[in-house]
């Protein structure tokens, strides 16, 4: 009976500064919004690029270049140790247990077809590169080891790329140029779909000998070696993912001919690497982003305690009046408690509303794909309810412990 | 044993370097079913000492014996307790919360009981019945004459059943009507219910009205007074009353 009668009291209280409230919960509402809105934005964000990892291959595992070397011990300078067409042809004669191994070397470039031009990035690799990255074909055929070996001037193309360059006409067969060397489209790949960060479809794939011989020309090239940006790896099975990374280790590190204590001049991450990674930088990004949401929650908060003390000191009489009838310290502390709450809980739905509202136009208007989680709302509620308590309490206790007589001699 | 002992009772405010003697030395027996008035000129200490009584302070000195028990002994939350179910206060301002119904304003000190819902109700409903108000418990006390604002407030000081109403110049803010009713009320309450009624009034008049008059001057008690014969309520105010 108490508890419904001090709720209504201070739905009452509030309703009688309509104005007054809904200013004081804004911080609230301002800060619960952000944190459902930026963790939702967040969430959407972290599953598209986790889907975009597990859409890129199965089993995949990418070997890149380690960039620059520490010093040398001799004091000669860092060394750039890129991968070479050697290091694939190595791992193409040394693995086992895996799928398939694409060689990749890609450098933008401009398609013209007719008087249309366009800009893509071109990739050479091989045959290999269908089944490692998970594409299927649409129309048309995949270049194959022997149209490698017999540097043909062919390509694939990409969905978007096929879509970009021949919206009314038949792709295959038409002789385009890649920065003024003449190809011809042989095939086009099926669309895996874009998820929002970079277009899997907007490719040209080319094979990689003709890529050598016609097209990267020397930026391909460094000390006589034909290199690559990366090499792919589909390994048999899942469970064979670690043995096929040790063996690329022990490969690569004996090619490169690095001695026993030095460190890899190279990196091999799988996917699930990936995934861990991604999963760093998105926690960081969420901390960061909770951190902003939670400076607005305090500030709101400061504004509950605030407009509370006011209201305490506009109502000592009536605190006066309470404790003449019999109200305890705690009755009173409760009441004002509850004040804030619903103050403050008012804020977190209003604020959930908004955040949900703004996490679903964005999506809406596809700029960035959000995914409200029951874990973030319910966050978001928890954390408001704590913030009305927490401010609340002081002016609550101030409240309580108002002298009954001077409360009730007070104007 | 008497219901209110007070012996030696001092209440000095600190004003800045001043310090005011609001009571200096009071001792007062009253006996359960007593009706009195306390009167004073203004400052007397007459609040003071009703405040005292009605447990909103502590004094600065001397004991004070509610029903056998020393005051000064209890805790806070005792005193909250006291002043729920033995004390009912009537203040000259009603002291009513402006934005609750009479009834809510009654339901108040049973809210504070621990009283449920339904039994509160019927309390509260009997309360407002007693002071005549049981067409108006909806009401708002803008919604109500001063008069009817003051017999709600009267209810909410009953509605516990306390051994003591205290009213602190009950009469002040009414026409002489007006007061009149309410002086009524009180004899009502004294006769029909043998409540112990103190009713501070600086008007001799409205203090005609009950068994003894006490008289406080400079925080001290005067004179101490019966009155055999009471004036009953409703016997219009002489012309010239000193
Ligand atoms: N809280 C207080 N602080 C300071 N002085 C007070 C306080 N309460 C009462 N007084 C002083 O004590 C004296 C008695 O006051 P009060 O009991 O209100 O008198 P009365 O009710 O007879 O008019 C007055 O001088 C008044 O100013
Ligand atoms: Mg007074």
């Amino acid at each position: 009976m108490l508890l419904t009668q001090n709720i209504l009291t201070a739905l009452r209280s509030l309703m009688a500064n309509k104005l007054r409230s809904a200013l004081t919960i804004l911080g609230i509402v301002i800060g619960v919004a952000a944190v459902v809105a930026l963790m939702a934005i967040g969430n959407g964000a972290t599953s598209d690029i986790t889907s975009q990892i597990q859409s890129a291959g199965t089993n995949l595992l990418s070997v890149q270049s380690g960039r620059m070397q520490r010093p040398q011990a001799g004091g000669a300078p860092p060394s750039f140790s890129p991968l070479t067409l050697k290091d694939y042809e190595a791992l193409q004669a040394g693995l086992s247990n895996v799928a398939g191994i694409a060689p990749v070397y890609s450098s933008s470039a401009t398609v013209v077809f007719q008087n249309d031009s366009y800009s893509v990035s071109v990739t050479g690799t091989s045959e290999d590169y269908l089944k490692v990255y998970s594409y299927e074909m649409e129309k048309g055929r995949f270049f194959t080891a022997s149209d490698r070996q017999s540097v043909k001037q062919v390509a694939v193309l990409g969905a978007t790329t096929a879509g970009e360059l021949f919206p009314n006409t038949e792709a295959i067969g038409q002789s385009i140029k890649i920065n003024d060397v003449r190809f011809t489209v042989i095939g086009v790949l099926k669309a895996k779909g874009s998820s929002g960060f970079s277009d899997p479809d907007d490719i040209v794939l080319i094979p990689l000998e003709t890529g050598y011989l016609k097209l990267f020309g020397a930026n391909a090239i460094r000390n006589g070696q034909k290199t690559l940006n990366t090499i792919a790896i589909s390994a048999a099975s899942a469970d064979a993912v670690d043995s096929v990374k040790t063996q690329i280790n022990f490969i690569l590190r004996r090619q490169h001919k690095l001695a026993a204590e030095a460190e890899n001049d190279f990196r091999v991450q799988s996917q699930s690497d990936m995934l861990e990674t991604l999963s760093t930088v998105t926690t960081t990004l969420t901390t960061f982003l909770g951190a902003i949401a939670a400076i607005s929650l305090l500030v709101g908060g400061i504004g509950i305690m605030n407009i509370t003390l006011v209201s305490v000191s506009e109502r000592t009489r009536e605190i006066g009046l309470r404790k003449a009838v019999g109200a305890r310290k705690d009755h009173i502390l409760i009441q004002f408690l509850i004040e804030t709450m619903t103050l403050s809980l008012l804020g977190g739905v209003l604020g959930i509303l908004l955040g949900v509202g703004i996490a679903q136009t964005v999506s809406a208007l596809g700029l960035i794909n959000s995914l409200v989680t029951a874990s973030s709302i319910l966050l978001a509620f928890t954390f408001s309810l704590a913030i009305g308590l927490f401010f609340g309490i002081y002016p609550a206790w101030r409240a309580a412990n108002l002298h009954p007589m001077e409360a009730l001699r007070s104007e | 044993m008497a219901l209110i002992e007070l012996r030696g009772l001092t209440k000095i405010f600190q004003m800045g370097e001043n310090q005011v003697h609001a009571l200096a030395g009071v001792s007062l027996d009253i006996e359960k079913g007593e009706m009195l008035a306390i009167m004073g000129p203004s400052g007397s200490g007459k609040s003071t000492l009703m405040s005292i009584i009605g447990c909103l302070d502590v004094p600065t000195a001397g004991s004070y014996l509610l029903d056998g028990q020393a005051v000064e002994k209890l805790k806070d939350s005792q005193l909250a307790q006291v002043r729920n179910r033995k004390i009912g206060f009537v203040f000259q301002q009603f002291n009513l919360l402006s934005r609750t119904s009479a009834l809510e304003n009654v339901l108040l000190p049973l809210g504070y009981a621990g009283l449920g819902a339904r039994a509160s109700r019927e309390k509260a409903l009997k309360a407002l019945e007693m002071v005549g108000l049981s067409e108006r418990v909806k009401h708002h006390p803008a919604e109500l004459s001063g008069g009817q604002q003051q017999r709600v407030a009267i209810a909410r000081a009953l509605v516990n059943e306390p051994a003591i109403l205290i009213a602190d110049e009950p009469t002040g803010a009414l026409d002489s009507k007006t007061g009149e009713e309410v002086m009524g009320l009180f004899q009502r309450l004294h006769r029909d219910f043998g409540q112990t009624v103190i009713i501070v009034t600086h008007d001799p008049f409205v203090a005609r009205h009950t068994h003894r008059i006490v008289r406080l001057a400079d925080g001290r008690i005067v004179a101490d007074t019966p009155n055999p014969n009471p004036i009953p309520a409703g016997t219009p105010r002489p012309e010239l009353e000193m």
